[in-house]
């Protein structure tokens, strides 16, 4: 067997599998995002052009849900990224049980989260809520005020994935030239200064990393959200895409709303990516 | 060899001629999960062992129900045979083509006379006054309430409502009762609470929650031959009936935020609220001692009259459908004509089902047969519904958007929130071409 015939035999698979599964769908939905075609119905798609598109970015309702998702985004990766950095900090040093804390400490990303959403809701809970029992907060409606609803779901989320973001800056923490602390040691340079001008500008490709995948994640969360509350205020657009999309069977105009969520992710990234790359050239 | 080979293929052709007949006589009807499947799938072994044809009830969560659904109709899959589907997936069933057209069958059954008149109107008939049936009523339901007997029948609490309030403590008869009597029992300092209601707005719970205050008040949703909205649906007494709506989730235990059948039904098994809201269906979980430990001291009643005297109540229940891409449609057909027997109605209503046979249903031995069996048979009779219409989840979508916020969220005025969704509802109708 020629090596050309290896690598076809590799390669060929996996872009029919990506052709037929991820690009052949992209592009029917491309398509169906200009009609107003119903899933639900037997009738035709009738072309209807950017009506879809305008309808979705006129509707107010719409808007408060990427506003909904874009606070939701900010404080969830903010605080993911403060505590799993946090985390990482305490544990690249030697101290007794490392691997096991480190071990323990990463369980939470590694559950379901449908699973994390029901138990969380539990602790939730104004009547037997370990949460409200713990801090004195009596019968605090954490998931039906419409004020707190939505950083409820975000730190549950801050609590699920602040080890992933923990488990790439322990990586980069740790390839950290040693002698670059012993140079600072011998200048007398303070925690601080070594801090901002050796640690973080070392370790910030990584975390921008960790960033750009949490960022995308938390763009996209559904589950989490679905499970814990009902509240608009915590309606996020994956929610609102999928009530349109299965509930609603809104078919064309749901592909349209999945297209502009999409390139609103890719743009978003894409910024991302443009500042990884200055930080590297750093 | 030849020969051999000529006995095997024959046999292997007689072995898929066999199988494709046993799989032509099996029927899979599809439903929610909860009792009455249960119960159904109870009375679908008698037809196999009359017929020797098999039926099995398939269910999935409510939660999941119209999706699941809806996904099989719209890949016209055979998977399923029948469906007991809700009575607003009507128009987008029918309108799709995903349902087999009854009105023959409906007519030589004279099933308009037999089912009871609400069942017929609402789980069959589309569009309504058109004489065209998609579905025979198969589960009647409505929401109903029940509540703690020995609350409500403790001296001391009688007397101290009666100096209160200034007349009897008793099952509410009118909504200002209902308001008065939760008020009284709320009392969170001693881990009690006047009332559960409906507040989950990811389907219709929370709007047929809402139906049953705006029907008892004298509202309706709007005008169902005009699809007019504007004066309906944000009317004076709408307003109101929404308010009190409201306030009732004042009084509810604390968490109420996302209440459907399962929290309204631990509300009284947990001993947390006097009354709980809940469809009848939900009820025979209530009178069982192994799941409600105040089975004894449970109670029901129908929905309250509002101020009007008006009571109505929303409807909950389902028909049964023949799904257009079923292969067995002519053996479904043969087990609707065995479903809609007399004596198989009374079946499935001794079983627990509930009945939408007029006969059965208005019979003393049905309404005796359990504590709440009078009030459905009473509810029935003055049920109302959502609308039908292909778009319905849209409708629902505005109407949950719109009512959460200022039920759950105490955000804005009950007018600002009806106009609003009159509003959005007009618009709806409007993309669809119902009105100019």
């Amino acid at each position: 067997m020629s090596d050309l015939t290896i690598r076809n035999l590799f390669i060929i698979p996996t872009i029919a599998f990506l052709i037929i599964f991820n690009i052949f769908p992209l592009l029917y939905s491309l398509g169906y995002s200009f009609t107003d075609f119903r899933a639900s119905t037997n009738a035709p798609a009738n072309f209807v052009g950017l009506q879809n598109y305008h309808y979705l970015l006129t509707d107010p309702f719409i808007w408060r849900n990427f506003t909904i998702t874009a606070k939701y985004v900010i404080v969830s990766v903010t605080g993911q990224v403060i505590v799993g950095f946090g985390m990482a900090m305490l544990l690249n040093r030697d101290i007794p049980l490392k691997g096991l804390i480190t071990t323990l400490l990463l369980l939470p990303m590694m559950l379901s989260m449908a699973v994390v959403g029901l138990f969380w809701k539990l602790l939730y809970d104004p009547s037997f809520g370990i949460i409200n029992y713990g801090l004195g907060l009596g019968k605090f409606e954490w998931l039906a005020d419409p004020d707190v609803a939505l950083y409820a779901v975000a730190l549950t989320d801050i609590w699920m994935w602040s080890p992933f973001v923990m488990l790439l800056s322990l990586a980069g923490l740790s390839a950290v030239p040693k002698h670059l602390y012993e140079a600072a040691e011998i200048d007398r340079a303070g925690s601080f200064y070594t801090f901002f001008r050796i640690t973080l500008p070392l370790v910030a490709p990584i975390v921008m990393i960790a960033i750009i995948f949490r960022t995308m994640e938390a763009f996209k969360t559904f589950d989490l959200a679905y499970i814990l509350s009902s509240q608009p205020t915590a309606e996020l657009i994956a929610i609102r895409l999928y009530k349109m999309a299965f509930l609603e069977w809104q078919t064309g105009m749901s592909s349209a709303f999945a297209y502009i969520v999409l390139v609103m992710v890719v743009a978003i990234t894409n910024i991302y990516v443009k500042y990884l790359n200055k930080v590297k050239e750093r | 060899m030849k020969a051999k080979i000529t006995g095997l293929l024959a046999g292997a052709a007689m072995s898929a001629l066999c199988v494709t007949s046993a799989m032509a006589e099996d029927l899979v009807i599809f439903w929610a999960e909860w009792d009455p499947a249960n119960f159904l799938q109870e009375l679908v072994n008698e037809y196999e062992a009359e017929t020797g044809v098999s039926v099995t009830v398939e269910t999935t969560p409510w939660s999941d129900f119209q999706t699941k659904a809806f996904t099989e109709f719209n890949a016209r899959g055979s998977a399923y045979d029948m469906i007991v589907g809700d009575s607003q997936w009507l128009g987008a069933a029918s309108t799709g083509g995903h349902y087999v057209d009854l009105t023959d069958f409906f007519k030589k059954h004279n099933l308009g006379e037999v089912m009871a008149p609400a069942t017929v109107k609402y789980y069959a008939e589309y569009p309504g006054n058109s004489g065209t049936y998609w579905a025979v009523p198969a589960e009647g339901d409505a929401v109903g309430w029940s509540y703690r007997k020995d609350w409500f029948e403790d001296p001391a609490e009688m007397a101290a409502f009666k100096e209160k309030y200034g007349y009897d403590l008793a099952p509410p008869a009118t909504w200002d009762q209902l308001l008065d009597i939760a008020e009284f029992f709320h009392r969170p300092d001693e881990n009690r609470y006047g009332v559960a209601i409906y507040t989950d707005n990811s389907y219709d719970a929370m709007v047929m929650g809402v139906e049953n205050a705006i029907f008892s008040y004298g509202a309706e949703l709007g005008n169902f031959e005009t699809y007019e909205v504007d004066g309906y649906v944000n009317s004076e007494a709408a307003v109101k009936a929404l308010e009190d709506y409201k306030k009732l989730y004042s009084y509810t235990p604390p968490g109420w935020a996302k209440a459907f059948f399962v929290e309204n039904n631990q509300a009284i098994t947990e001993g947390l609220a006097a009354m709980s809201m809940n469809y009848f269906a939900f009820f025979p979980a209530l009178l069982n001692e192994a799941t409600n430990p105040h089975a004894a001291n449970t109670g029901f009643f129908a929905n309250p009259a509002g101020p009007t005297g008006a009571q109505h109540a929303a409807l909950g229940g389902q028909g049964i459908s023949i799904v257009s891409y079923s292969n067995n449609q002519e053996e479904a057909m043969k087990f609707l004509e065995w479903f809609i027997k007399p004596e198989v109605q009374k079946r499935w209503a001794e079983l627990g089902g509930y009945t939408a046979h007029a006969d059965t249903l208005s019979s003393e031995e049905f309404r005796q047969a359990t504590p709440y069996n009078e009030a459905f048979y009473q509810t029935m009779f003055k049920v109302k519904d959502f609308w039908a219409v292909p778009e319905f989840a849209e409708l629902l979508t505005a109407a949950n958007q719109r009512l959460y916020p200022f039920i759950v969220g105490d955000e804005g005025t009950a007018q600002e929130t009806l106009d609003a969704l009159a509003a959005d509802w007009h618009a709806t109708f409007k993309k669809y071409g119902r009105v100019e």
